[in-house]
């Protein structure tokens, strides 16, 4: 099968933000289009719930 | 002295947030200490560190809020943690808005992103990457402490689909103009640059802009993409992608020592780049590369940026690498006040490609120097608490970062340590560095000023003198602003250089 061309860098950035908030609002600052994910740990950060999870879904 | 604690179910916050939160807390008048933390297996053995235990805080899981204190009084533990909603509200207000909880949603809010940036705690990070991947998003992972095993897996699977993993344990990448993460503001530019080493790479792209030059897209790959077991994926992909891009005219390379055999690759694929390509591999003697007609290699950053900026435009002009005889005056004046018992450097160091790069000019100038994170095995410090002879810590290593924010972020482990070297009367030299940008604390010359003239003047008392080298990695255009965080380091008589390779040079002539 033939890798897909990577247009990362022929832009612009489009981010969706999972993590530090800050990382999220210097990037809107910058101008760039942000979606902020407001993330908790899933499975109430159960190791083996999240495992289970995974092979569900 | 009394302590308490407060656990919130089902109340997840960022670390930055809760930071902020443990911050304002522990100005508080009598609060001894604090820890403002989620209920994860690790942050509870810290807060067993500190004393603090209990059945409940055993049974708190990762999605719990856990704020706990001690004070000089049962009062102030009561005031503290029974206003909590106040100081939480206090913070929350500068938050962003929330608008999704998952990837999903993001993506059906925007389905044109091309960028997943990723920083939830690292036992998470790898299954946030993976899916991302999965959703055709290329990867900015921010998050440490991902198994090598899983960053494998997450390289091999995004070359699978042509994408790219930055990271993890990535400070820092510009894309287009666009910074993300630890990133100066910097202007664009036909230079291209890839680094296994963040402030490596804040380094090279702050010097490319205050040339006079400036940066297409710089990429940070992670700072084990170079070792034995990963191969350099990103860095492959990425110079694949830099050779193709149409805004990029050289491409430079940085890093820490890399892995040889991986090396024996890269300057293999650089070889038959149709870009001319500058390597600066900080471990490795340039002399020993062998150059073809489009790769150029590099021994320090700085030179690096010499010969980056050089072919791409008439313009810029080359930093210079050698001390100007003004400044050498000045370096043969400071020694004159050194009493007879100073003689050690102690650097205090936020920088962890600084930290390599400064041990390997002053090895090459003969001077043998301890670390935390030293180049050969036995000049490995005893404890990294304790300096020993000539010392140059990276108080950004994992033995500081445990339950604690960077010290790019807050200089508080940093003062510490220099009013602990303060007291040292065989120190003569000072030498720390400043990084500055996104995300980086707003003020990291004012965090540490006081500890600066505390230590000065311990030294004066005791008839010395303490010379104070610095180097800042930024520029003008950064938020914190480059002049003004020199100038107030000027003003407390430090001697301050524009790199940590032109300040490494001067603590040489200082010592030699």
């Amino acid at each position: 099968m033939e890798i897909p061309e990577n247009k990362l860098l022929s832009g612009p950035v489009i981010a969706i933000n999972i993590g530090l908030k800050s990382f999220g609002t210097n990037l809107e600052q910058q101008g760039v289009e942000v979606v902020q994910v407001d993330w908790t740990p899933p499975a109430g950060g159960d190791q083996e719930m999240m495992d289970l999870l995974d092979e569900l879904l | 002295m009394a302590s308490g604690f407060v656990i919130r179910k089902n109340q997840y916050y960022d670390s930055v947030f809760l930071m902020s939160v443990n911050r304002r807390i522990s100005e508080v008048k009598g609060i001894q200490q604090t820890a403002v933390l989620m209920g994860s297996p690790p942050n509870k053995i810290l807060l067993l560190d500190i004393g603090i235990q209990d059945v409940q805080i055993n049974n708190a899981q990762p999605n719990d809020l856990i704020v706990a204190i001690i004070a000089e009084s049962p009062a102030i533990v009561e005031n503290v943690l029974g206003r909590l909603d106040e100081w939480l509200e206090a913070i929350q207000e500068n938050a962003p808005v929330l608008r999704v909880r998952t990837l999903e949603d993001g993506l059906s809010n925007k389905p044109d992103a091309n960028l997943a940036v990723v920083s939830v705690p690292g036992e998470y990070a790898a299954r946030e990457a993976k899916k991302a991947l999965d959703t055709g998003l290329n990867v900015f992972l921010f998050s440490d402490n991902v198994s090598i095993e899983d960053e494998l897996m997450l390289k091999k699977f995004a070359k699978e689909k042509g994408l790219l993993v930055m990271g993890p344990d990535c400070g820092t990448s510009l894309i287009g103009g666009v910074g993300i993460g630890f990133a100066n503001v910097v202007r664009r530019g036909p230079i291209g640059a890839i680094a296994a080493a963040g402030t490596g790479l804040q380094e090279f792209t702050c010097q490319v802009h205050n040339a006079g030059s400036g940066i297409s897209h710089a990429i940070g790959t992670g700072s084990h993409d170079l070792s034995g077991k990963i191969k350099g994926l990103t860095t492959l992909a990425t110079l694949e992608m830099l050779e193709a891009d149409q805004q990029t005219s050289v491409i430079a390379i940085i890093s820490k020592p890399p892995d040889l055999s991986t090396l024996a690759i890269l300057l293999k694929r650089i070889a038959i780049c149709k870009k001319p390509v500058v390597g600066c591999f900080l471990g490795i003697d340039p002399d020993t590369l062998s150059g073809t007609t489009n790769f150029r290699p590099a021994g320090t950053i700085d030179e690096a940026v010499g010969i980056a900026v050089a072919p791409s435009n008439g313009q810029p002009v080359a930093p210079s690498e050698d001390l100007n005889p003004e400044m050498l005056a000045v370096l043969q004046d400071e020694k004159k006040g050194w009493s007879p018992e100073q003689k050690y450097l102690r650097g205090i160091l936020a920088g962890g490609t600084f930290c390599y790069q400064s041990q390997q000019i002053l090895d090459e100038a003969g001077i043998s120097v301890h670390s935390n994170s030293p180049i050969e095995a036995k000049n490995r410090l005893e404890h990294p608490d304790r300096s020993s002879g000539h010392t140059i810590v990276d108080m950004g290593e994992d033995y500081y970062m445990v339950g604690k924010p960077h010290p790019m972020i807050d200089g508080t482990m940093r003062r510490r340590r220099i009013l602990a070297e303060s007291h040292d009367p065989q120190v003569a030299v000072l030498y720390l560095d400043f990084i500055l940008g996104y995300n980086a604390s707003m003020d990291p010359v004012g965090e540490l000023l006081d500890a600066i003239m505390e230590a000065k003047r311990l030294t004066k008392q005791r008839g010395g003198s303490l010379t104070v080298v610095a180097s800042v990695c930024g520029t003008e255009d950064d938020p914190q602003v480059l002049g003004l965080q020199i100038k107030m380091l000027q003003e407390v008589g430090a001697i301050v250089f524009r790199s940590n390779a032109l300040a490494s040079t001067a603590i040489c002539e200082l010592l030699g």
